[in-house]
């Protein structure tokens, strides 16, 4: 269980984001030995076998992904790196972007030299203040010394990065909307195929990855394919950042090993329960992922171990909530989220949110009526699977978790017009 | 070329068909809000949900490609299911003012309601609150923003057709709302097209809206007359009910798919040219400027050229018919052995989409039946000998009258053309006869009937027969389709077309002696 901590080493630090700091501890001798020494197959092969999978949400293997772009073809390779980290409950890319910019910028590069792209573009969140005055300045800073521009570190690569500002829409952080947001326009998710790969940023072939899953990559041309992968699990190598917040004793971030359990995560890294109370439920990876009950948090924190539980480790969020909380008021905050967030394109999304929303609000209110909660049920199920890109899915899957684990204070607040928790109604 | 089965049929398409399109193959109609042939795939109504057989979830048909074998079902219960539940989606803030609502009768969400719909509401909340309700956001156009089901094809037509991009889409989720990009106006010449593609009563025409219920609308096939481009349209009359709309007849066009022409379009000059039908028209024949039978008038005039002999001549404005054409060529500069000659178009500015600079909808045709251009209609007289002519339809005739013993023009409306006549006989404009017109590019296209002459107006073909049977020489056509018939015998490029082969779309000259033409 105790890992290496690759990413999280220097987190908090006040120097960690300088440039000379990171040079002081090896900082782009893999990017320099990469760049000069290794043909791009091999990279993509090296990162294959380290089973590295994006850290964004969807855990899909990074060096497949790289793979699907076309070799040899006439229009520029973009490289767009997703730093818009909004799923609630997830924190992991800003403390990157704050204290290692350069490990990403290094991460950057080497991919860059995998599948030919000498220009890249860190989509930031608009919100994030800090991360986003760090990053210019590692820019800025890397630059001046050739570790960025025409001709990177004397090797003849160029390379060019540039820190793109969001507008600060949930959606941005899907990655097509993302590339639409790039582009200038609003974020709509496009349809797919053609998929970015081949059709991507101003119609070019394109590569998105997320903050975390390319800081990843130098410690994997650094330690090799198979001490990376055995830092993980069977499907999935190296360390994992997990950010725990709600009702624990130390929220925070931890970077573990993924065969961890979510039991030992709240229990011996995040200090256990606040003040003692009761455990009722988690939301294992950010806000979409179906919640959990106390009796499922001895699965391993994997893309593969959650599959177990019919949840997903997705961007690895967990959001831990004792006895205090009304599931229906927990709700409520969840479906306001994405009803506020849907970017409006595909119709079951773009009504349905908003529809189940008002629903809530209403049962909060204390007017729930009985068919309430199979309503709410089989709206959400009618948008799965339904729309162009997967905040559909993001926001009907908690509304299906939290009715088929929670009914009962679901049918309780409908029946008394009052909270089965707190005995209160909790709208006007 | 992928074979696939839908519904249990199989059909064989081009590669990258999409589902929608392979669907269509087989008569079989997805149902669809977003989708247009013309325009770019959106996806996002999600109306076209079918099911794949292997897919792990629903297909949008309208941006699935067939593949080979694949198995597609678009109307089995998962599919009726899923669309009931779109149609609720969409309903949950769509507002239920049918009543009011002046698309009713023609609205798709109204059609798939009744088709497809779910048959209670399961909604209680209220609706969300839009900001632009009948707004104005052109000359012609009003937004409903309430009634909007978002679809995007509007935003779509100025960003892919006109590329004016008057249009966009602000906020999110479900207070999204199609609005005018800051300063713009939906003025471009075609604004009129976003109205006809609009699935819902969000936008409607300010010409048209709150004139007449649509179901008391009769569709006929047309022709606009607009310029060269011969835009196929369908004329929209208010048969039984004139009354209701200050007399009008007829209330509107619409433009009408043909891929070779105009595809789904029209500009908004030709659109609204609809109005001259019944407005300002001449209903009464005059002779010497006082008002008399059309009998009286034709005989006037029938004396008239018995008097000049073979100094006679006629001069044909490119608004008339192919077959007015003809009946003029055929009387006087055949039986009569005189003169014929059309009149020059008027001119105006052309584009990059469809609209021509010349003005006229039937050039091309008088060039291949008349030849000859009278540029200017005294000096042609005065050229030719002639002493007495009839003119027919508008043009700028100063000083005509005092050159030849006498003028009659068959005209429609009260112009330059009538200023200078002896007699006048009230004719008929294209949406009262049958007839033909041959657009720029030489396509051969009909009119159709759409209402009779209006008051004692004529159809101008009858008044060239009149002509003829005053002057000893009768045509024995009882139809306009005969006179077709007889100028496809006598000139070689309509050879082998008749009104019947034309069909809806029409035909190329010259081509109906070397392939059928196309019954659409």
């Amino acid at each position: 269980m105790s890992a290496p901590k690759l990413l999280s080493a220097n987190f908090g630090s006040e120097v960690s984001h300088r440039l000379d700091h990171y040079l002081e501890r090896g900082g782009y001798d893999e990017a320099r030995r990469v760049i000069a020494e290794v043909e791009p197959e091999q990279v993509i092969d090296q990162v294959k076998r380290a089973k590295l999978r994006g850290c964004g949400g969807a855990g899909f293997p990074t060096g497949m992904k790289w793979s699907f772009i076309p070799k040899g073809g006439d229009k520029p390779v973009y490289l767009a790196v997703n730093a818009d980290e909004g799923e609630p409950g997830t924190f992991k890319d800003k403390y990157i972007l704050t204290y290692e910019p350069h490990m990403l910028l290094e991460g950057m590069l080497i991919c860059g030299k995998a599948v030919g792209c000498h220009k890249a573009y860190i989509y930031v969140r608009g919100e994030f203040d800090l991360p986003i005055e760090r990053m210019e300045q590692a820019v800025a800073e890397a630059y001046e010394r050739g570790y960025l521009g025409a001709d990177v570190m004397g090797t003849g690569f160029p390379f060019d990065v540039v820190v793109h500002r969001g507008g600060g829409a949930y959606i941005c952080g899907e990655e097509t909307a993302l590339l639409e947001s790039l582009e200038g326009k609003p974020g709509h998710p496009r349809l797919k195929p053609p998929f970015p790969a081949l059709v991507g940023l101003h119609g070019c072939p394109t590569v998105i990855n997320n903050v975390e899953t390319l800081a990843l990559v130098p410690h994997i041309t650094r330690l090799g394919a198979d001490a990376f992968l055995k830092l993980g699990v069977e499907s999935q190598g190296g360390t994992k950042l997990y950010c725990v917040s709600g009702h624990v004793n130390r929220p925070g971030i931890f970077e573990l090993s993924p065969s961890v359990t979510l039991r030992a995560l709240i229990d011996d890294y995040a200090g256990g329960m606040r003040d003692g109370a009761k455990l009722k439920a988690v939301i294992p990876g950010g806000l979409s992922a179906p919640v959990l009950r106390p009796d499922e948090l001895d699965t391993e924190g994997s893309f593969e171990g959650l599959k177990q539980v019919n949840s997903m480790l997705g961007s690895a969020g967990l959001i831990v909530m004792d006895e205090s909380v009304c599931m229906v008021e927990a709700m409520h905050t969840i479906i306001q989220f994405y009803a506020h967030e849907s970017c409006g394109q595909c119709t079951p999304c773009r009504e349905g949110t908003g529809w189940m929303r008002r629903i809530v609000e209403r049962i909060l209110a204390g007017h729930g009526r009985a068919e309430d909660t199979a309503n709410l049920d089989s709206i959400a199920r009618k948008i799965t699977g339904t729309t162009i890109c997967p905040l559909g899915d993001a926001a009907a899957w908690p509304v299906m978790g939290f009715v088929e684990k929670f009914r009962d204070e679901f049918e309780y607040f409908c029946k008394n017009g009052r909270s089965m928790v707190s005995g209160e109604k909790v709208g006007a | 070329m992928p074979k696939l089965t839908i519904d249990g049929r199989e059909v064989e398409v081009e590669q990258g068909t999409t589902l929608i399109e392979a669907a269509r193959r087989l008569d079989i109609h997805i149902p669809h809000y977003c989708y247009h042939r013309g325009l770019s795939i959106a996806g996002n109504c999600r109306m076209c949900l079918v099911e794949v057989e292997g897919a792990p979830k629903m297909m949008i048909a309208c941006h699935t490609q067939a593949a080979d074998g694949m198995v597609v079902h678009t109307d089995n219960d998962k599919c009726r299911e899923f669309r009931a539940s779109i149609l609720e989606f969409i309903l949950v803030n769509h507002p239920l003012d049918c009543p009011v609502c002046d698309q009713a009768g023609e609205c798709k969400l109204q059609d798939y309601y009744m088709e497809h719909g779910a048959a209670g509401s399961r909604l209680d909340e209220d609706k969300v609150k839009k900001r632009a309700k009948a707004k104005q956001i052109g000359p012609n156009i009003m937004l409903d923003t309430e009634r909007c089901i978002l679809c995007s094809r509007c935003v779509r037509f100025t960003d892919e057709i006109t590329h004016t991009h008057e249009l966009g889409i602000t906020e999110r989720a479900d207070h999204s709302e199609i609005t005018l990009a800051d300063g713009a106006w939906l003025d471009n010449r075609y604004a009129g097209c976003v109205v006809d593609i609009c699935p819902v009563g969000a936008l409607t025409d300010r010409d048209f809206r709150f004139k007449c219920r649509v179901w008391y609308l009769t569709a006929v096939d047309s022709i606009c007359t607009g310029c060269g481009r011969g835009c196929n349209i369908a004329i929209h009359v208010n048969r039984d009910r004139p009354h209701k709309a200050g007399g009008a007849r007829v209330m509107r066009y619409k433009p009408r798919e043909n891929p070779e022409v105009n595809q789904w379009w029209m500009c908004d000059e030709g659109r609204y040219t609809y109005k001259q039908i019944d407005h300002d028209r001449l209903t009464e024949a005059t002779v010497e400027g006082r008002t008399a039978t059309v009998e009286e008038a034709l005989d006037a005039t029938g004396a008239a050229l018995r008097k000049a002999g073979d100094a006679v001549g006629v001069l044909v404005a490119t608004t008339a018919t192919n077959e007015e054409l003809y009946l003029a060529r055929a009387l006087f500069a055949g039986a009569l052995g005189g003169h014929a000659a059309y009149l020059a178009p008027p001119q105006g500015e052309a584009d990059d989409l469809l609209i021509l600079a010349d003005k006229a909808p039937n050039t091309r045709g008088a060039q291949e039946i008349l030849g000859e251009q009278a540029a200017d209609p005294v000096a042609w007289v005065k050229e030719k000998g002639v002493k007495a002519v009839v003119v027919v339809g508008e043009a700028e005739l100063t000083g005509l009258k005092a050159e030849v013993d006498h003028v009659a023009v068959i005209a429609t409306h009260p112009g330059k053309a009538t200023e200078q006549a002896h007699v006048v006989l009230p004719g008929s404009v294209h949406a009262e006869a049958e007839g033909s017109f041959t657009n720029l590019a030489g396509r051969v296209q009909r009119i159709r009937v759409a209402v009779p002459p209006i008051g004692g107006a004529v159809e101008t073909w009858r008044l060239l027969m009149e002509l003829g049977d005053r002057l000893g020489h009768p045509f024995d056509f009882a139809f306009e389709d005969d006179i077709f018939a007889a100028l496809a015998d006598q000139l070689a490029p309509f050879a082998g077309l008749s009104h019947e082969s034309l069909g809806r779309r029409g035909a190329p000259l010259g081509s109906g002696t070397t392939q059928p033409a196309e019954v659409a």
